[in-house]
């Protein structure tokens, strides 16, 4: 039986459950197209931070009282919901981390112990610049060498180059699950299983991914996935690393601190066990909690559902869009999720988005700290709109109408 | 004129207009009518920087007056440095660095005033002065 997943979502019930989604902005209503960069917050998390801060607010691990070992179970619960969420083996394989910046530093940072002059890493072309600088720096560290994964002017990954470009000397492998200006799904199953032909660990950006797909640890074979709960509806400045226990072993901590410490003396400090290993002094305990409230957020609506809701509203605005004159999408890939990348002829990105802004709906403008993307298809930036499971038809049809008038006004 | 009666102008222009469509549209016929910078001075270092799009100034002395040229590949920047650009060219440089920039705000762009504005509205103006600046020394 075919069952509508379309229709499983009630966008306007759903809707309710985001108090700022009924705010308004310069007199008009609000429409937030810019989920990429951060979704917005159910009040089912917001209770849960607010509860946190009203009642069991402490620090954890070290206390003996009643409030800290309350915090501490909460907090170890989260990671435990994590953990399951990603179908991760064992729960000290997620490290709380501020976000997914932060979890890709962890491990540049622990693999200049392991690379030596000549070793190469491989970075696909469509990276954000959180995974492109950080290995730039461990390059430099180590003598290391970045090759770059072409792409097509669709927006997909050269498969044959990246083949190509693995061999014996290839040591890492960084790609994202899907682009956050492009919003094309990589081929991970097979990068990743490439990469370990020739011995490559492999960290997979899931930043954008997250929200639309479950990544499952396990049968991905992943040795490094990053998350960030601020694009998962939880708050910002949380995220997760998960970490193959073999790898999240053999890496040395990012920073040193309280809690990541089994013993200190002047002499000689022996690092704690995972995952505290890499969680140095007090973390975002709050965070951690409301990231894993936003993950049972997610799942309560269901994943399949929302991937097949915002499958629809992707191809609707699409075909809305591309009604325009002189309109052109950036990322035509045949795997993509719910973010549309787009310019108009003669017009700049930055304009365009002013206006919309003026019409109340927010929008995503400029290069999205992906530069190297900008530069292959040689344009300043775009205008990028990305939907999520409350976004609605009727918001894409005011997306489309404030597009129109943009573009009157301007040319 | 001077400075604060150009500005002055402005602000009744604006006053004209009782929506932000149509301040738009008056901003973006003004930019239209910019003063636009040689094509040899469109160099990256007479870019401002703090701009999401690109934004060109060049300045030069006519006596005791400086006189400043602009462009911008985005239409409302456009707009927003060619206001800037009546208000402050054909100025003497200490007339220029103690200018009030208060007009922004009454002609309702007050928005991106902010520092954090990615436009770079600050930031231009912050430009203008430095002109004004480095040729007042020069007239020292």
């Amino acid at each position: 039986m075919h069952i509508n997943l379309f229709a499983m979502i009630d966008a306007q019930k759903i809707r309710k459950d985001f108090p700022i989604l009924s705010r308004e902005v310069n007199g008009k209503p609000l429409v937030y197209l810019d989920n990429a960069a951060t979704s917005q917050t159910p009040q089912q998390v917001i209770d849960v931070i607010v509860d946190y801060y009203q009642n069991y607010n402490a620090n954890i691990h070290r206390g003996v009282h009643a409030l800290s070992q309350e915090a501490t179970d909460k907090y170890e619960q989260a990671r435990i919901k994590i953990q399951k969420h990603f179908n991760a083996d064992k729960a000290h394989e997620i490290i709380f981390t501020s976000g997914t910046t932060h979890s890709i530093n962890i491990v540049a940072n622990g693999f200049s112990s392991f690379l030596k002059k000549g070793d190469e890493i491989l970075v696909s072309a469509m990276e954000h610049h959180s995974n492109i600088v950080p290995w730039q720096m461990l390059c430099q560290r180590t003598g290391a060498v970045l090759k770059v994964i072409p792409m097509n002017q669709e927006g997909e990954l050269l498969m044959d180059s990246y083949q190509e470009l693995l061999t014996e000397k290839t040591k890492l492998v960084f790609c994202n699950h899907i682009s956050n200006a492009l919003g094309t799904i990589n081929p991970i199953e097979e990068i990743i299983e490439e990469a370990h032909q020739v011995g490559a660990a492999v960290l997979i950006d899931g930043a954008q991914a997250a929200p639309h797909i479950v990544g499952d640890m396990q049968k991905l074979d992943v040795d490094f996935y990053t998350v960030s709960a601020h694009k998962v509806c939880g708050p910002t400045g949380v995220g997760m690393l998960y970490g193959k226990e073999e790898w999240l072993n053999k890496l040395p901590p990012y920073q040193g601190g309280g809690e990541m410490i089994a013993e200190v003396t002047f002499e000689k400090t022996t690092y704690a066990d995972l995952p505290h290993k890499f969680e140095a002094g007090t973390p975002n305990i709050c965070g951690g909690i409301a990231f894993g409230a936003a993950i049972d957020y997610m799942n309560a609506i269901g994943f399949d559902a929302i991937a097949s809701y915002e499958h629809e509203l992707l191809e609707y605005a699409t075909e809305k869009l591309l009604q325009i004159e002189g309109l052109k999408i950036y990322g035509t890939a045949k795997e993509k999720t719910s973010v549309i990348s787009f310019n108009i002829e003669g017009l700049h990105p930055y304009d365009i988005g002013s206006i919309l802004d003026k019409l109340g709906v927010a929008v995503r403008t400029g290069h999205h700290c992906a530069q190297p993307i900008m530069d292959f298809y040689n344009i300043p930036g775009t205008v990028r709109a990305s939907f999520c499971f409350y976004n609605t038809k009727e918001e894409v049809d005011i997306l489309a109408e404030g597009v129109k008038r943009a573009k009157n006004m301007l040319l | 004129m001077q400075i604060q009666e150009i500005q002055n102008a402005i602000v009744e222009e604006f006053s004209m207009f009782d929506d932000w469509m149509q301040r738009y549209e008056y901003m973006i016929d003004l930019g239209k009518s910019l003063p636009l910078i040689d094509e040899q001075y469109k160099t990256d270092d007479n870019i401002i920087k703090g701009c999401q799009s690109k934004v060109w100034v060049h300045a030069e002395l006519e006596g005791d007056k400086l006189i400043f040229t602009a462009d911008s590949d985005a239409i409302i920047t456009k707009g927003i440095i060619a206001i800037l650009i009546r208000a402050f060219s054909n100025q003497k440089p200490a007339d220029i660095i103690e200018a009030d920039t208060a007009f922004i705000d009454e002609i309702g762009l007050k928005e991106h005033l902010s520092p954090t504005r990615a436009n770079g509205l600050v930031s231009m103006i912050k430009q203008l002065k430095l002109y004004a600046v480095a040729y007042q020394t020069q007239l020292n």
